[in-house]
């Protein structure tokens, strides 16, 4: 084979792996949106419908439960990561830390990044063991919240450095002092730091293997911090395996309304970051 | 500023200056502690870990659990061998079948792409690779168990059931392609114009151009790409608990059901609150799959920083 | 107002990472109050290093070590019980890319006084605002888009801008890093315009590599040359008899110039002849 055959036949391999890929996503969504979106026509009330009391058996009632269980671990959790991730990526500016110091916590970062979630449910629900306490809406913002950290301060991070370097010149020859001068920075990295937090929103929302031990897989509407809860990919997860039809059904009404969640997500995030742009020096 | 923070309290009731300079104080205070989160965070899960693994490490000699393929936390047999031949086989098929696509694709992406249909493509990727794994694992149950049940496994002369170690490994390369293609298409574009200009200018043609020129100057960031995709499917949890059969046994064949590690816990997870011993076994689990995946992690950087100097441009 | 607001005393740089380098090597010069004092030098020579350890801003930094002393109407800014932001906020500081905080127009001059709580009022702040604007002549051409964000601006607005936001806080002393070298020739004569009518009023020190620029907009040249001053003065006598054979050089060539043609020849004076120069002086000097 010439040169040249083998040239055409690697861009024809090349165009049918992202074919395939392409495909195969196409058929996914569809799948999920199609057959999600049928059962939601027939009964759209079951997103807003708390649970029967055999629900996971018969499938009466809806699964409000999760999607209320979803908002109140992920948004919290969210919350408080950011927090943490905002005053870690600081730390790790150049104002306050050594470049080695800053390196060698990022290897840890990206170390926990890839760190398998169900790991971090194992890691709490360790905890509440030897605390002797019970699964519940708390400990999955716990669990939540330390599987997005290492993403978001990876995030806010970049974010920092990419801020222009005039800005603390800036502030600092104004008589800022490095919390205000760090404080502008901040807001003038908000785009890549808001990108970061939709990213863990996303990541927290769909993630089940961490909240799956330290919730309580429960079926009942959640009734505060400390009592038993589900979250939405817990709660498909939990009907996929079920004997019953109409719980199957259910599963793909979930997936639907998680899917249109992620990615109007993602969407939500390139406009805010769009927004933001305007006030960002340097353009 | 070496004073003291009590005296800065007092210069904060004196006015703005001391308010501020007591702010500064307490914020540096506080960025100081989340500086160190990520490594307190990193051990405190070893060692929580490792301290309530203890149990069954002390009764049993880790070889011999490593190495037993007897799985009956009931009658006390905790053999750790199927789960752990269970998880190699997932690894290995699905990046097998995920790595050259991906690459694939990224070079689509990065080389021959263009314009509207560029974006198009790439940004259906990125945001596909935030659509959760459950959704996969569901639209499998439908889509890919029959699929393998009825033409693939009959073909290579497994079983009709469809779940298995083979269906979970296809679903999982396709969970972490999306992925590997972002940070693969990331790494190429970011390589100067020049390395092209140069290659195709002494006459080499495109395909001889990515195969000797691009693919090596972005090997360090395809590597890590790669590197994200095999810690997603070797910790991956929801798919396999939802393909894989759950049986906890030596599989025969890629087509047989099987169990891998993080299964093991998912399956188990009932009794593990009421046998300590089982408890312990599970927690044990979790243990290895942290240390695996930071022994890799931490020796891939090695070995990307080895790569980098060797393929330098 | 003292005659000499701010002044050096055998003042040392020295950047202590990786290698030990010392940018700065014991300069003692004074900056004259309500002129406007240029150093020029060729790149890396120190120039930079030398303005930003005059109000310690090179403290954000890591790994330098300072000797000597810098003294602001007398007192000394490193041996002091006050806070190195309050001595910023008395010598002044804008940076060379033009940078508006990502902030609207009207909040980027609030903000120094702001922090610092310099404003009696909302009214007292809008006139502050209002009048630093129009001293560096940018309120006709942004009043009406007050809201608006700072980046919106072109960068020889911007640049004004950082200059009213410097000047808003009512520093005694003015710090300006080669403020125009990221300038296209049109802004970069706004903003100099901008500083030709502050220069009576304010105490400037002006860092530039552009010779040219030096000779339009000085009132008194510091030469730094690798970490020394090589020679200063009052801008004519520094460019119409050059005391050095060094400053000769730099300045236009190796005779000394006829002053009636200096003109001419510094005109086309830029960075890159600087450079050359630095490269190919004698090795004894470095």
């Amino acid at each position: 084979m010439n040169r040249y055959a083998k040239q055409r036949l690697f861009g024809a391999a090349v165009r049918a792996a992202a074919l395939l890929v392409v495909g195969v996503m196409v058929l996914v969504v569809s799948v999920t949106l199609v057959r999600g979106g049928r059962v939601l026509l027939t009964d759209p009330a079951i997103v807003v419908t708390p649970p029967g009391s055999r629900y996971m058996l018969e499938g009466t009632g809806g699964f409000l439960h999760a999607v209320l269980g979803s908002v109140f671990v992920v948004g919290p959790a969210t919350a408080i990561s950011m927090v943490f991730a905002v005053s870690t990526a600081t730390y790790l500016q150049s104002d306050y830390s050594s470049e080695r110091f800053s390196e060698s916590v990022n290897m840890f970062l990206n170390v926990l990044w890839g760190t398998p979630p169900i790991v971090y449910g194992v890691f709490v629900l360790t905890i509440i063991i030897a605390i002797g306490a019970q699964t519940s809406l708390f400990f999955g913002v716990v669990a939540i919240a330390i599987f997005q950290y290492p993403i978001m301060t990876r995030y806010t991070d970049e974010a920092l450095r990419a801020a222009p370097d005039g800005v603390r010149e800036s502030t600092y020859g104004l008589g800022a002092t490095r919390f205000e001068s760090a404080r502008m920075t901040v807001r003038a990295a908000a785009p890549g730091i808001i990108a970061g937090l939709i990213m863990g929103f996303a990541r927290g929302i769909g993630d089940a293997a961490t909240v799956l031990f330290t919730t309580g897989r429960s079926t009942r509407m959640p009734g505060g911090l400390f009592d038993a809860a589900t979250t939405l990919p817990v709660l498909i997860f939990d009907q996929a395996m079920s004997f019953n039809p109409e719980v199957r059904s259910h599963a793909y009404a979930a997936s639907f309304v998680l899917t249109v969640v992620v990615l109007g997500l993602i969407l939500v995030s390139k406009l805010l970051a769009g927004r933001y742009a305007r006030y960002t020096p340097g353009g | 500023m070496t004073d003291t923070t009590e005296s800065l309290f007092q210069r904060a009731r004196a006015g703005r200056l001391g308010r501020r300079l007591l702010a500064e104080r307490l914020s540096g205070y506080w960025f100081t502690a989340a500086g160190y989160l990520a490594i307190a965070l990193f051990a405190a899960i070893t060692l929580l870990l490792l301290y309530r693994s203890l149990p069954i490490l002390s009764e049993y000699p880790l070889v011999a659990m490593l190495t037993s393929a007897d799985w009956n936390p009931a009658q006390n047999s905790f053999g750790f061998l199927p789960a752990i031949v269970g998880t190699v086989y997932v690894t290995f098929l699905s990046m097998a079948m995920g790595i050259p696509i991906a690459v694939g694709a990224a070079v689509y992406i990065a080389e021959y792409a263009e314009g509207r249909r560029k974006t198009l493509v790439a940004s259906f990727i990125d945001v596909l690779a935030a659509i959760p794994s459950v959704i996969f694992g569901l639209v499998a149950l439908i889509v890919v168990v029959p699929f393998v049940g009825t033409y693939v496994a009959p073909a290579f002369g497994g079983g009709t059931a469809g779940v298995g170690i083979f269906t979970v490994s296809l679903v999982m390369a396709i969970v972490v392609t999306p992925f590997m293609i972002s940070l693969s298409v990331e790494s190429l574009e970011s390589l100067p114009d020049e390395l092209r200009e140069t290659s195709l200018g002494v006459g080499a043609t495109k395909f001889e151009t990515i195969r000797s020129v691009l693919l090596r100057a972005a090997g360090p960031g395809i590597f890590s790409a790669v590197l994200l995709g095999f810690g997603r499917v070797f910790g991956a949890t929801i798919v396999p608990a939802l393909l894989i059969g759950g049986q906890t046994q030596l599989p025969n064949s890629i087509f047989s059901t099987g169990q891998t590690l993080p299964t093991l816990i998912v399956n188990d997870f009932g009794e593990l609150m009421s046998l300590p011993l089982t408890q312990s076994a599970l927690i044990f689990v979790g243990l290895m799959l942290v240390v695996v995946v930071w022994l890799f992690n931490f020796g891939a950087m090695l070995f990307r920083r080895r790569l980098q100097r060797r393929w330098q441009y | 107002m003292n005659e000499t607001p701010l002044e050096t005393d055998t003042l040392s740089v020295t950047y202590t990472g990786d290698r030990e380098i010392e940018a700065v090597k014991g300069v003692s010069i004074a900056f004259p109050a309500n002129r406007l004092t240029t150093i020029i030098g060729p790149s890396g020579c120190g120039k930079s290093t030398l303005l930003k350890s005059l109000n310690r801003l090179h403290e954000i930094q890591q790994h330098v070590e300072i000797d000597g002393d810098v003294l602001l109407s007398g007192d000394s800014v490193y041996d002091t019980d006050e806070p190195a932001p309050e001595i910023r906020k008395q010598i002044g500081y804008v940076p060379q890319t033009p940078t508006a905080l990502p902030l609207s127009i009207y909040e980027n001059v609030a903000y120094g006084l702001r922090i610092h709580d310099d404003y009696e009022s909302k009214a007292d702040l809008d006139e502050k605002v209002e009048t630093y604007l129009r001293k560096v002549n940018l309120w006709e051409e942004v009043h009406d888009r007050m809201d608006a964000p700072g980046a919106e601006l072109s960068t020889g607005q911007i640049q004004r801008l950082c200059v009213a936001r410097s000047l808003a806080v009512e520093p005694e002393v003015l710090l300006c890093d080669e403020v125009t070298s990221a300038l296209d020739p049109i802004s970069a004569e706004s903003v100099e315009e901008t500083l030709e009518a502050l220069k009576s009023e304010y105490t400037i020190v002006m860092v530039t590599h552009s010779m040219a620029q030096a000779r339009r907009l000085a009132d008194r040249v510091v030469f730094l040359y690798l970490g020394e001053v090589v020679e200063a003065g009052d801008v004519r006598s520094f460019f119409e008899d050059p005391q050095t054979e060094r400053t000769r050089q730099f300045i236009g060539g190796p005779t000394p110039v006829d002053p009636g043609s200096a003109g001419d020849t510094t005109e086309a004076e830029d960075a890159s002849t600087a450079a050359e120069l630095a490269a190919s002086s004698p090795p004894e000097e470095s």
